[in-house]
Parts: structure tokens; sequence; C-alpha cells
């Protein structure tokens, strides 16, 4: 069936106490996995978590509870011995090329640093690495000798992306890697990044907020809201077919780059998304969704098979098989009863 | 409404503060090889005047003991007396007080209000007043206070006789020679904070002009008074207020060499003779009073940060 | 070391090391310098002005003064140095460790340091020579202690700041160890700091040593003292004044050495591996010479071979378009092609040391480029702008209610409570929820969205004709950004405002706009109504930016990307700008500037191939 999955997140919590604040839950209960050579998404707006779950499955950050596991060995609260052996099997390209390079090392100082865990070589062979890898991600060999202040934010996220790589990276968790990027170097990386893929069987877990970029990369996708898994499935099928109200609402958000299509023209009162908080027991999009009922603010709904059919789509929504889009993409109209507030968030 | 639990949260945390001095004070002096009771009782006193004398000053009591009995008295209002002339030592420094606040106060507003002038107009000018005010800023700081003393008092005391050289008019005698009696001091200890206080009012006036919500205000037609006065000041402020702060506490240092050289009755100047003469419970009393000083500087800095800063006030 | 041999070629820092190097020297071979003893009396030369013997004078009792300061020096220079190791050895170990192991640590050490902060040091000092009578290396040790709480604070915040910079968690990520990290990302960042503190340190030590020796403290007479070389000048101020300069001034020389060393250390570190670009004086790239058409009849806003130059280098040069009454106009480019700045000079507002040098701005049939007063009168109530980030485009120390006051009062003429009313209006108008709510909030109290919907309010305050919105919806989450989108759409159908809108996001473009202007490297490359620019681009620019759209793109296939990146302003050649990254140049484009063109009507572009790429649909 299908491969052994290289990285298996299960019901991953993380919280982060606050001194004059209630403790925050920046992941609650995730679960998701990645197999060999695949990319999976995580996708979410500010605060829903996505990058904390990256921090945690790094070890950067502490994880409350759940399970976090590497090639079937479990590393939720590995030991700085064995994440160092780990590093070379998992590394992390990082959202702000500005700050993910120390500006005081040179290129070359920096591309050497995971080498200098691993094997303790030194020297020319380093040297003669760090020039491949260079070339490798599209920058001269002796760009190794020069700091990253010389570069352009594009070329500094080739530099990271080369970094990650220096050892025989398995899994690279890549942190919003474009979205500092300008749309031609945004394209540039992500076509780096995807031949890496292929040449090197690498696995990615790619965090972003830009949904197209996600599409384009990934081949299945995680969508998460305030710490919680809404939708997750194979990437087409959830673009096509969004099973969760909060699926639908973020891809309608997108505009789209088709003047005959005008999805924004529309003329109803912009209203901004309520303030209200969600019940502690509900589901957390139900004071946003136009689609609540009763049931959804008691009680939290569980992460579901959409279709039944294996290898599908599963939501976390009362109200997913319902309200599910079918075959050809049109929205089968449950009733709505929502409020007209947020009647625009909906793809029409 | 919040000012006021600030205040009494402020006051509560500084208390430890209070307890450091005094009983770091303490425990110096206790260091101290000098025999208070030997040097009172004289040479020629007998083995039992001198335990006698020990007694009075329970100088025999192991050293907590002896710290407790100064906290009860200070709580009741008694710093013990002067080891040499006697006087209740909360009378010495109610007398000494006024000389050194005036001397700080003074120093404050003047440092205050033309540092910032200075710091505004070298910010919207730039050029050459802003090469004048970092070259006094840089000589400010280097100029020790007590040699700038004797050079103000060699130029306008001895050579054009404006003010007095030496000596200090109190307030309610005499309000035009008190401030005569000031001008001389407050220089001497001023001029290195104005500089400083323009230096940091015209890097956060530039700073703040850079800001995006001053770019909004300018290309939305606000006045550019009010973007100059209202705004930009206001959001300067608070750097400034710190840095005043600070120095106030630090003027202390300038205060203590300029009170020496002008002869001036303060209480920086009793400490440094109080230290020359081992008289321990003047010391006390002195920092003491300079430690509540301090308290209340960065009480004053606390609440004027409440004031000028909304994310303080709401959070 | 790099840093050591920039620091040597700035004049104030090489004056400041010769002076310390000099006075060093000086005073520890003083006795083959000194022609005198310190101690050797010349009652018949007391109070001396300089001369061949006693070449800074001498003292009431006749002794040499050059003598005097440079033994004096010794005890001078062994006190600050006492000092400064108790500074660094105290602050340097308490400031890493609160920084980079946090936690209790942190805390502790960050209390304990607010406390002797507060401490008055020179009265500590004060006592502790009361109990050390004339123990100078006690007073300075102590006052060396007392001084680190400063140092304490610097490296701590510096540390902090380093250990969550990426790289470190990128170390971290790389399995790098607690001591590697610290070895190779943390300390090396911070000598440069612990430098420069130690200088002003320094600064203050030599002063307060000084001071000491003034008040009797310090070394007892007659042994000399630089403290004590005032205090005897004090003591004949009435009868020889000149005693004051060799008593003070080698004293504030030192410590304006010092701190020039500061400030010279400080700013030679920072340039070590920033980007040193120098500012070579070329000409700007010429433009081609382009027929400036009269401003088109009805248009709200004509602007004209628009240049700006910031520090001399032009960013912008020779843009011309107009926008019409109730029209959204859409400036597009990736960053450094200038969008911003154009938007920007519109307003004669351009950020840093940069200003409008050429063209001209026409607004509703008045140059505003020809009259400062129009221009500013036109702010707010006849071009209103709207910045990329909510949260820092309000004032922080306002609340809503007070700023948008102002605005209505300025353009309006309102009364407090009139325009407090028309406040109301405004955010309701905007879809505040709560108009009465966030009125009375400050700006860290407001969402992103909501903080973008109140900026746009405070624009529309002076009843505007147009908008100029600089990547209104960049920092925003896009179901947010998809909100404020529909907002200036409905604003835009209500009021008929026009919207000059900068994005680099063609969803953007293609939701809200009427016609688009493409910018590269500061020019004006394309210009169409939207439909027309999507479907069929006339530049090979606009063309790739369209492909390398990541939306319409299928999975697998590689995306069309345009290699290279945009040049900056100094790096434009003289051709066309575009040529270097483009499958259609020839040298025909790299020759001469490129002028724009109208190959259809209402279309423009700078492109010398243009048949070639429509005929080919786009090789990009």
């Amino acid at each position: 069936m299908t491969p052994r999955p290289l990285l298996q997140v299960t019901e991953l919590t993380v919280e982060y106490g606050q001194r004059h604040a209630p403790t925050l839950r920046a992941a609650d209960g995730v679960s998701f996995d990645v197999r060999p050579g695949e990319t999976v998404g995580l996708v979410g707006e500010s605060g829903s978590g996505k990058s904390t779950v990256a921090r945690a499955v790094l070890g950067l950050t502490p994880v409350t509870s759940g399970r976090i596991r590497f090639d079937g060995a479990d590393i939720t609260h590995a030991n700085r011995k064995t994440r160092r052996a780990l590093s070379a099997r998992l590394q992390m390209v990082f959202q702000d090329p500005y700050s993910s390079l120390n500006p005081a090392r040179t290129i070359g100082q920096t591309l050497a640093e995971p080498l200098l865990v691993h094997s303790g070589e030194r020297g020319k062979p380093v040297g003669e690495r760090v020039a491949a890898m260079l070339e490798r991600v599209g920058l001269p060999a002796k760009a190794a000798e020069r700091y990253p202040s010389q570069f352009s934010g594009g070329q500094r996220q080739r530099v990271a992306i080369a970094r990650a790589l220096m050892t025989s990276a398995e899994l690279v968790v890549c942190d919003e890697p474009v979205s500092a990027l300008d749309l031609s170097i945004q394209a540039q990386t992500l076509n780096l990044l995807s031949d890496l893929q292929r040449e090197l069987s690498l696995s990615y877990l790619f965090i972003a907020h830009d949904l197209p970029v996600v599409r384009y990369l990934s081949h299945r996708v995680v969508v998460l809201y305030r710490g919680r898994v809404m939708e997750t499935g194979p990437v087409d099928l959830v673009y096509e077919r969004p099973a969760h109200p909060y699926t639908r609402a973020l891809l309608a958000a997108v505009p789209d780059p088709d003047p005959r299509i005008r999805t924004g023209r529309h003329d109803e009162p912009a209203t901004p998304r309520g303030a209200s908080q969600p019940t502690a027991t509900g589901c957390p999009f139900a004071p946003r969704c136009a689609h609540v009922v009763e049931i959804c603010r008691r009680e939290r709904p569980g992460l579901l098979p959409v279709d039944g059919v294996p290898g599908g789509a599963s939501a976390a929504c009362h109200r997913a098989a319902e309200l599910t889009p079918t075959g050809n993409g049109t929205v089968a109209r449950a009733v709505a009863v929502g409020r007209p507030g947020n009647a625009h968030m909906e793809e029409t | 409404m919040g000012a006021l639990r600030l205040v009494i949260r402020r006051l509560l945390a500084s208390m430890p503060l209070l307890f450091l001095t005094s009983a770091l004070t303490f425990v110096l002096v206790s260091l101290v090889p000098g025999d208070p009771a030997r040097t009172i009782a004289g040479q020629h006193s007998t083995a039992e005047q001198y335990r006698l004398i020990r007694g009075q000053l329970g100088l025999d009591q192991p050293l907590p003991v002896q710290y407790w009995n100064w906290l009860t008295q200070v709580f009741r209002g008694d710093l013990g007396s002067s080891l040499f002339s006697g006087e209740a030592v909360t009378s010495i420094l109610q007398n000494r007080l006024p000389v050194s606040l005036s001397l700080i106060l003074a120093s404050t507003v003047v440092s205050g209000l033309a540092g910032v002038a200075l710091g505004l107009l070298s910010a919207r000018r730039g050029g050459v007043l802003m090469k004048i005010v970092d070259g006094l800023a840089l000589f400010g700081l280097a100029a020790p206070p007590f040699w700038l003393a004797l050079l103000v008092i060699e130029v306008f005391a001895v050579t054009l006789r404006w003010f007095p050289v030496t000596g200090y008019v109190p307030l309610e005698e005499d309000p035009g020679g008190w401030a005569g009696s000031l001008v001389l001091p407050v220089v001497s200890i001023a001029l290195g904070a104005v500089a400083i206080i323009a230096k940091q009012t015209r890097d956060s006036v530039l700073d703040t002009m850079n800001r995006d919500f001053i770019r909004v205000m300018q290309a939305n037609g606000f006045s550019p008074r009010s973007i100059l006065y209202r705004h930009i000041l206001r959001n300067a402020a608070l750097p400034i207020v710190t840095v005043l702060g600070v120095l106030m506490v630090s003027l202390l240092g300038a205060v203590v060499f300029v009170e020496t050289v002008f002869a001036m009755p303060g209480v920086a100047s009793l400490t440094q003779q109080a230290t020359v003469q081992h008289d321990i419970p003047v010391i006390q009393g002195a920092v003491l009073y300079i430690t509540v000083f301090v308290i209340v500087v960065n009480l004053v800095v606390d609440l004027a940060y409440v004031r000028l800063d909304p994310r303080v006030r709401t959070s | 070391m790099k840093t050591t041999s920039r620091l040597l070629r700035r004049p104030a820092a090489v004056v400041a090391v010769a002076w310390l190097v000099l006075l060093t020297v000086a005073t520890a071979c003083a006795p083959l310098i000194a022609a005198h003893g310190p101690l050797d009396q010349d009652l018949s030369h007391v109070l001396a002005l300089p001369s061949a013997s006693h070449p800074l004078g001498t003292d009431s009792l006749g002794r040499d003064l050059l003598s005097r300061l440079l033994y004096g020096g010794q005890p001078a220079l062994l006190a600050v140095a006492e000092a400064l190791v108790a500074h660094l050895v105290v602050g340097v170990t308490l400031g890493l460790v609160a920084g980079y192991l946090g936690g209790w640590a942190d805390t502790l050490i960050t209390r304990v340091g607010d406390l002797l902060f507060a401490l008055p040091a020179i009265i500590i000092v004060l006592v502790v020579l009361s109990v050390f009578p004339g123990n100078l290396h006690a007073a300075m040790i102590t006052f060396g202690v007392l001084g680190s709480p400063g140092l304490i604070r610097v490296l701590r915040s510096r540390t902090l700041g380093i250990r969550q910079e990426m790289y470190v968690a990128a170390a971290r990520v790389c399995g790098l160890s607690d001591a590697q990290i610290l070895l190779r990302h943390v300390l090396p960042r911070l000598t440069s700091t612990v430098i420069v503190q130690a200088a002003l340190f320094s600064a203050v030590a030599v002063i307060i040593q000084a001071g000491l020796g003034f008040l009797g403290l310090g070394a007892q007479p007659p042994a000399p003292s630089w403290g004590g070389l005032v205090a005897d000048a004090s003591q004949v101020i009435d009868r020889d004044p000149w005693m004051l300069v060799p008593a003070g001034v080698p004293l504030v020389l030192t410590v304006v050495a010092l701190s020039m060393l500061g400030d010279a250390i400080r700013d030679s570190a920072v340039e070590s591996w920033s980007v040193s670009k120098l500012a070579t004086a070329s000409a700007p790239p010429p433009v081609a010479k382009e027929h400036a058409e009269a401003p088109v009849p009805g248009a709200l806003l004509s602007v004209r071979d628009l240049t700006v130059e910031i520090d001399g280098v032009p960013v912008v040069q020779g843009v011309s378009f107009d926008v019409m009454p109730g029209e959204t106009l859409g400036v597009v480019g990736e960053s450094g092609c200038g969008k911003s700045v154009t938007a920007l000079g519109v307003l004669g507002l351009v950020p840093g040391n940069g200003r409008v040098t050429g063209g001209r701005v026409v607004f509703a049939g008045t140059d505003l480029t020809a009259s400062p007063t129009e221009l500013a009168r036109v702010r707010g109530s006849g071009i209103a702008y709207v910045s990329q980030d909510p949260m820092v485009a309000l004032d922080p120390t306002f609340t809503v209610l007070s700023q948008l006051r102002e605005a209505v009062r300025r353009h309006s003429g309102a009364n407090r409570e009139q325009a407090r009313e028309r406040v109301l209006e405004l955010l309701a108008m905007v879809g505040v929820p709560d108009p009465e709510g966030v009125a009375g909030r400050y700006p860290h109290q407001l969402s992103g969205g909501l903080a973008q919907r109140v900026l746009i309010a405070l624009a529309l305050a002076g009843r505007p004709k147009l908008l100029i919105a600089d990547e209104p919806t960049t920092a925003l989450d896009v179901s947010v950004q998809k909100e404020i989108l529909t907002l200036l759409h409905t604003l835009q159908r209500r009021t008929g405002i026009a919207v000059l809108i900068v994005t680099h996001d063609w969803g953007v473009v293609a939701t809200l706009c009427h016609r688009s202007l493409v910018m590269y490297a500061g020019q004006v490359v394309e210009q169409a109504d939207v439909e027309s620019m999507f479907v069929r681009p006339l530049h090979p620019y606009t063309a790739g930016l369209l492909a390398a759209n990541p939306h319409r793109a299928a999975h697998g296939h590689a995306l069309t990307t345009i290699p290279g990146t945009v040049p900056s302003p100094r790096e434009w050649p003289v051709g066309c700008r575009f040529a270097a990254r483009c499958p259609y140049a020839g040298d025909d484009c790299r020759a001469a500037p490129v002028a724009l063109t109208g190959p259809a009507p209402a279309r423009l572009t700078r492109c010398l191939h243009v048949e070639e790429l429509v005929s080919e649909g786009a090789r990009l």
C-alpha cells in the first residue's frame, strides 16, 4: 500500500504560557504525515499555528502533548544528541532570507556549518562541496567568499536552500520560503525547489499563506485554523471541491488574476469578520461560518473522510456532507442560514 | 484609575531597593576599622567608660540586631544622631536637602528645556547646528564637573564678577540671591546634560519623522505645525523622558563635586564629609534619603510613561 | 582584522588612538620624559607659566606640572583599568547568561541589575571609601561593578535579539551545540558592542577617578594625581588661572578620545559587513525623448515626465500617465521598480533624501509642481493617501477619534462636536462595525483589517477626488485582503472617487483596476486597459510577470520564469533596461534608450520587438 510515512505527526498540541494571559494553544491536536518524496502543504492565516507546527517538528519549540515520529522513531522530546544526528536528514528553510543568514559570516562559512556537525571535515573537500552546492542552486561558486548583504533576497533564499541540502536531507521544512520574494524571483525559487525534489527525492513540509503557491508545489494539503486541522486531502481535490466552509472562504478570498472573472466585484456591504470568540467546546470557525447551526457551537466536529473514499479528503465540519460540492465543482446549495454579512466570503 | 495602582505597585516593588541599600551600607560600615565608641570616648577613657558608650550606641549587639534596631528606629522617623555634632540626623538632612534638591531640580529643568529646544532646532535645521550640538555633547560629557565648575568660577565670578564665587542663599531668605547662587553650579552640572538631552531629542525626532504614520499625515494634509508639535514630539518624548530620568539620578555624582567646589551645604557634600569623618549615622541617613529620591524619580518617569504611551496605560 | 583597517581609515579614530597611545607611553616612560621629579620643589619658580625648563609651568610649591601630570597618570590609568576589568567581567558574563539562557537566570539577573542600576554609584563609592580610606582600588572595582547593569542590559537585549534571529534557529537545526552557536554566531556580533561600551565606560571612569582625587579621597598629597592637580589649581585660582589648563585639558582630551573611539568602532563595525557601494557620481542613464503630450482633456490627474532622485541617483525617470475621474489605475511591478516612489512623488513626498527633480503633476487643472501651496492644499482634500502596513500608519499615542477628528477639522473647519459626528459617519462608511467603540480605541487595540479601514476613513476625511493606495492589502491575511478590496470597490461605486493603486499582485489588478501601468527599473514599460493587458501583454516583462504567477500553473510543470533580477538604479544600462533578462533582446535593444510607442489604440509599450512577442504568443 502506501509507503511508510517519513514524518508522522499525531495529535500535536503546543501551548505557550503567557505572563499576563491565559495559556495560548497555538497547535491543537494536529495530525498529518509526510511520505517520502512528497510535498505536504500547510496553509492558514496568521495565528493558525502553521509555523508552530514547523518549529515543533524541528524541536525549536517544546511540545505539550502528541507525538512526532521521523522515519518511525519518536522524536517528540528528542534530546540534543538525537537532534544533532537527526539534523543531517531533517532540515529547514526559513521565511526571511535576511534574518536567516548571519550577516557577519561569509556564505561559505554558513554553508560549511552543517558539515561541521556531521563529518567534521575541513579544508578542501568542504570547499568543493560548498562550491558544488552553490552551483547546483544557481549561484556562482565564488559567492562563497562574499557576505549575505551583497546578495538580493532571492539569491539569499538560494543560499538558505543550499544550506539545508549540504547534508543528505530527506525532509526539508519550508516556512513561507517565497513569501518575501517578488513574483519573478518567487517563480525561480519554486522551480528550484521542485527540481531539487525530483533530483534528490526530497520530502517537503511546505508552509505558506499563499494558496496558489501551495497548490503549485504540494501533493497534499492541510488547512489549519486557530491551531486545528479544518481539512486535509489531495491538493486538487481540496482546491476543486473544498469540503469545509473555511477552506471555501479562503479559496474564494484569493483574488483571481483574470479580469474577466472579477471575483471581488460585489456590492455587498463589506463587514469585517466578527470579533466574537469561538466557544471552548464548539467548532473554532463557528463565529465566522455562514452555515453555522446550533450543533457547531456545542460540539467540536471530528476530522472525518468526506466521501468515504480511501485517500480522499477529510474535513472537520458537521455539515461537510451536505455542503460539499459534487462532481463538477458547483456548490451544492444548501439553505444558507448564515449571516448576510459573511455572504461575500462564499463562492457564488 | 490605573495610575494609582501603578504608583502602589511601583512603590512596593522599590521596597527591596531601600532594604538593599540600607543593608549594604550597614554591612559596609560595620567593616570600618575605626571604632566610633573609641573615638567618642577619647584616648584616655577607661575600659568601663568605653563599654558604656558602646552599649549606648548599641555597638555591642550582633550586626543583624543592630540593623533591626536601626530599621525600627527609621520607621519611627528617627535616624539617630551625628557621632560628632550630636545633632539629630533628620534635622541635619532636613537643613541640607533644599540645597541639593534645588541644584538637581534646577539642572533637570534647564537641561530638559534647553536640551529639547536645541534638539528640535537641530533636527529641523540640521547642518551647522547639528555639528554644534554634537561638539557640545562631546565636550559636556568629557569635561569633569569639578573642573568645569572651576572654569566658570574663573570666568564669571573671578574675572567678570557676575555671580558669587561660592555659597548658597536659601530661597526663603532672598529669592534673587538664591537664583544667583544657583546659576554657576547649575551651569557646571547641566552643560553635559543639555547636550545629552539635545542629542537624544534630535535622534528620536529624526527617527519619528521617518515613521509611516507621519508620512500618512503629511500626505493627507495635516498641518505641519500639528505634525511636529503634536505628533512627532509626543512620540519622540518617550525616549527623552527615559534619558531624563536616568540623567537625574546620575546628576547626583556631579552634585557631589559641585557642592564641594561651591561650598554649598547640601546632602551630597554632607555624605562626602561624613565619609571622611566616619560619621556612620549620617552616612546611613544620607544614603536612605538619596535612595528615596531615586525611587521618587523612577516613579515620576513611570507615570510620565503612562501619561505619554497608551500602550502602557491600556495593557 | 578587517574592522581594524576600516577603523584606521577614519581620521577621528586615528587622532583618538594616537592621543591614547601617546598618553599611555608618556605615562609609562615618565622618568625618561620629565626633567624633574614629581616632588622636586623649586621655590624660586612657584606658579610659573610654561617655560623651557617647565613646559607646562609649576604649582605653588614650584613643582613641575608636566612631571606631576605624567606620574599622576600611572595610578590614574591603573585605576581606570581596574574599574574596566571589573565592569567587563561582571557585565559580559551576566549579560550573556541572561540573554542566552533566559528563564529564571534572566529574571534574577535582570531584577538585581535593575536594583543596582537605580543605585547612585558615586554615593556607594563614597561609602566604600569611608570603609577603606584611601583605597582607590576598592573604590574603582566597586565603581566597575556598580556600572555593570548598564552593560548587562545592553548585552542582554543584544543577545536576546541575536538568539531570536533565524540564523541561530538555522544553526540549531543544523545541530550545532550551544557552545558552537555562542562562539560562531553570538560572540562575534557582540564584540563591537562590548568594545564600544568599554570605551564609553572608561571615559566615565577617568572622570570618576579624577573626581575622587579632587575630593582628596585618592592618593594622598604630596603624591601626584590628576584629580589632585585640579584641587591644587582650585587653591590658586585667583592667583594663577593658567594652572586650570594643564590640570584639566589632558583629562578632557582623554575622555573625548575615548568617546570618539567608541563611536568610530561602532560605525566601522556596522560598515564591515554591510554593503559599501560607493556613491559614484555617474551620469544618470539617458532616456528616450518622448513627446510629452499635453494633459488629456478631462483627466483628474496628469503626470508628465516625472523624475525622482534619491541621493542624487534617479530612481524614477520620465514617468507619464493620466487618471480619469472615477477610474482605478493599477501600478504594477516588482520591488525596486519605483512604484511607491512614483505614488509618493505625485504628492511631493519622497522618502529620505529624495526629491522630485523633473516633470509636472497636474491635478484638476492645477500644476502642483509649480506651486508648493497648491500642493499642500490638495493633500488630503484633493488627493489622499493610504500606506502599506496599517499597523504602523496611525499615530500610536492618539485615539482613532482624535486622529480622525484632526483630519476632519483640518479639511472642513467643523467644530469638535460636528467633527465627531463626521468621524462616526466616516467609520460607518468604511464598514467599521462599532464606530463609537472603535473611535475610542488606540491603534494598538485594532486588528490589521480594522486599522486599514480606519486608515481609509482618515484618507476620506477631506472628501478627496483621488485616493493613492500603496499596497493596501499586502500586509493583511487573505480573507481580510478580500474585505478591503471589496470595500475599496464599494466606496468607489458610491463616491465616484478615483483610485491609484500600487501593487505587485495581479489578482488585485484584475479585481479592482480599469487600467494598469507596468513599471520596470524606474520607467513605465507598458500601459493598457486591464483586460487587454492580461490577454495580450505587449511587453516581455509584463508577459513574464503574468506567466510567473503560480495561480493558474499546473502542478509538476515548471513555472515560466524571468531569469535574473531587477537591476538597482546604479546599474541601469543605456539601452532597454529589461534587455539582460529578455529572450527577445537584440543588439538594437542594448544600443540606445527605447521609447514608449503605441502599437495599438490606447496601448503603450517600451519594446522594439512587440511584433515577435505577439506572433509567438509569449515565448516567456
